[in-house]
């Protein structure tokens, strides 16, 4: 804390002028103890909704087509999915991408806006880091569940010293890509137990009964709040958060080498990394607002999630969102630009060849509907935000659709030109991880604080501490 | 030596400010061994317990640089020593690919020692704590704030201490702490 010289029309300004028309983080008249309660009461005190039991059973119906179109997978092999020769990669790929980008906004939101101190993060970054874990569960699905038989693929995928004597290759993006997010998964789970620790020990203290006192008190691993302990937990939080923000955007790029790496018109662009983080984020707001949105509506926490943070993770969305459209536009440009007659054909293709209606919708979709939220009435509409994060949701897997299928399905020799589309077992497996998701996410809002308590305890006029000394 | 041995004195206050000042009034009267409890992280509070430097850092870094050097003798081990492969006439040492698993193992590294460096600089997990046995120290959690002068302090002394820690403004009740 610096002493600064008092300012003498501090006092005046304040009578003279009303209070500031600051943006509103937190609604109501909470005190410590009213946030503590209210958030800590959606675990413990209060009982299950109804609705919370017919969404859980609805997730985890659909999770049960995911384990259907597995037994089917590994019982028959992948040729049960639809990717063939020209079209190698088709939805395992689709989905990892749009799941890991999924994934990259509850990173942003806990690390990056942390290091920006943008404190309206605090009351959504506990269900969006949620979010990127499961996210990421769903999207490491597809790469080890397209090997066929993941039990036999670890050798080349992992650095092991297998009986074989084999070795992975490193100078390949895949080996690249398994490394960045395996490390992303993980980091992104120690960012969110630490930032548990503290609300598990809250928990504890106010569990009723003994088996949740001990469940919670064994994860709060003795908590007591000590200042040599939030000194050392500080550092710590603000060291994650440095080291995430690098890692989040090292990932996206990664993916986004899987295809830039190889030679194939479409996917050859230097554009790919930045196009892609953004895309991540772009979709991933979406996500958090798809899910942000009936969370504070059906557990009365509008107070914490407030139109102010709707309304910034809006205009989050509406910037990346242009980014994505811009990099359509550079690589519509540079197909004409570079003269290459098969980057010309490739998106000419695209536009017009057979997945035509595809692209159509992607436009529409990610570079249409998004500037809508210009309009100041529709930002802070709730009803239309919770329509456009699925507008952005579809066009964001659209996008993946789009450039993996119309780069491949049209080979440099016509006489290996095909058609590619989803079976029923790919579409089953794909609603399947929604599914997943979804169902990790109901067990998470009954068993776990879905705001961060303490982090709001700290954003309180009440928290603040005024130094006369 | 019958004599009830205790942890420490415990005082309790409602407003961050009284708990902050009064750290610094305990550490001005020259107590060393003494710890401050609250809801949430302050600055102050640290400051006013004149703790200021945390290792975690150089750790972070020590680990990071570990990851770093791990991650690469990993690389260069498997694709030049144990596993040479001559694909398209790449080189063995192929330096620039290895630098994108190379940068996650180091980030890897450096998170692992942030998150369990911070536990055992804290000393966590610790299943048994004396401060747990003052009944009012469950608010600790919630909106109560404590400080608590350690017994084992040479300046410890129950009558005076006591008296000093009710003399402090804005504080509640002053507890024994059971060992």
């Amino acid at each position: 804390m610096s002493t600064r010289p008092p300012d003498p029309h501090a006092d005046l300004a304040r009578d003279a002028l009303p209070p500031p028309p600051g943006p509103e983080l937190i609604g109501g008249d909470h005190t410590l103890a009213s946030v503590t309660e209210k958030i800590a009461s959606i675990t413990l005190t209060r009982r299950t909704p109804l609705g919370w039991f017919v969404g859980f059973g609805i997730a985890f119906t659909l999770f049960m087509g995911l384990l259907w179109a597995v037994v089917n997978l590994l019982f028959v092999g992948i040729g049960v999915w639809g990717p063939n020769v020209p079209v190698g990669w088709g939805f395992d790929i689709i989905n990892l991408v749009w799941w890991i980008g999924i994934g990259h906004a509850g990173t942003l939101i806990s690390a990056i806006l942390l290091l920006l101190r943008q404190q309206w993060r605090t009351s959504i970054n506990r269900f969006a880091e949620a979010m990127t874990l499961f996210a990421v569960a769903c999207a490491v699905f597809y790469p080890v569940f397209h090997t066929g038989r993941p039990w036999l693929a670890a050798y080349w995928l992992f650095p092991y010293p297998n009986t074989m004597g084999l070795w992975p290759q490193f100078r390949s993006p895949l080996i690249w890509d398994v490394f960045a997010i395996s490390t992303y998964g993980l980091v992104s789970a120690l960012f969110w137990f630490v930032g548990l620790i503290p609300d598990f020990a809250t928990l504890r203290d106010r569990a009723k009964s003994k088996p949740w006192k001990v469940a919670y008190g064994m994860l709060a691993m003795g908590w007591r709040g000590s200042a040599r302990h939030w000194h050392n937990y500080d550092t710590a939080y603000l060291l994650l958060a440095g080291l995430a923000t690098p890692l989040v955007i090292s990932v996206h790029t990664v993916v986004s080498l899987d295809f830039a790496v190889g030679i194939v018109p479409g996917w050859h662009a230097t554009i790919f990394p930045p196009y892609f983080v953004a895309g991540a984020i772009y979709a991933g707001f979406a996500m958090v607002l798809t899910l942000a949105i009936p969370l504070r509506k059906f557990y009365g926490l509008e107070d914490f999630i407030t139109l102010t943070h709707l309304e910034n993770m809006a205009k989050v969305m509406l910037a990346t969102g242009l980014i994505v459209g811009y990099g359509y536009m550079v690589e519509a440009f540079m197909a004409w630009y570079s003269a290459n007659e098969y980057e010309r054909f490739m998106i000419w293709n695209r536009m017009t060849g057979p997945y035509w209606p595809m692209y159509a919708a992607l436009i529409l979709c990610n570079v249409v509907m998004i500037n809508t939220l210009w309009v100041k009435n529709l930002r802070t509409s709730v009803p239309y935000l919770f329509f456009i994060s699925f507008v952005v949701s579809v066009g964001m897997w659209l996008e993946r659709y789009v450039i993996i299928v119309t780069s491949l399905h049209r080979d440099f020799m016509p006489s290996s030109w095909g058609m590619y589309s989803g079976t029923a077992y790919d579409w089953s497996a794909f609603i399947g991880t929604i599914g997943l998701f979804l169902t990790l996410f109901f067990l998470f809002i009954r068993f776990l604080p879905v705001i961060s308590i303490f982090e709001m305890r700290t954003i309180l006029p009440e928290a603040e501490v005024k130094e006369d000394a | 030596m019958k004599r009830h041995r205790l942890y420490g004195l415990m005082a309790e206050f409602h407003a961050p400010a009284d708990v902050v000042a009064a750290a610094r009034a305990a550490h001005e009267a020259g107590y060393r061994r003494l710890d401050a409890y609250s809801p949430y992280p302050i600055e102050a509070l640290a400051e006013a317990l004149d703790v200021h430097h945390s290792r975690l850092p150089l750790l972070v870094l020590l680990g990071g640089a570990v990851g770093l050097v791990a991650g690469y003798g990993l690389q260069y081990w498997a694709s030049v020593i144990e596993y040479p492969m001559n694909v398209g006439g790449r080189p063995f040492h192929s330096w620039p690919a290895f630098v994108v698993p190379s940068f996650e193992t180091t980030i890897l590294f450096a998170a692992l020692t942030a998150v369990l460096g911070m536990l055992a600089l804290n000393g966590l997990p610790e299943p048994y704590h004396p401060v747990f046995n003052v009944p009012s120290f469950a608010l600790a959690t919630r909106d109560r704030f404590f400080l608590c002068i350690e017994a084992t302090d040479p300046r410890f002394d129950q009558t005076h201490t006591r008296a000093f820690l009710e003399g402090l403004a804005g504080v509640g009740p002053v507890n024994e702490v059971e060992p």
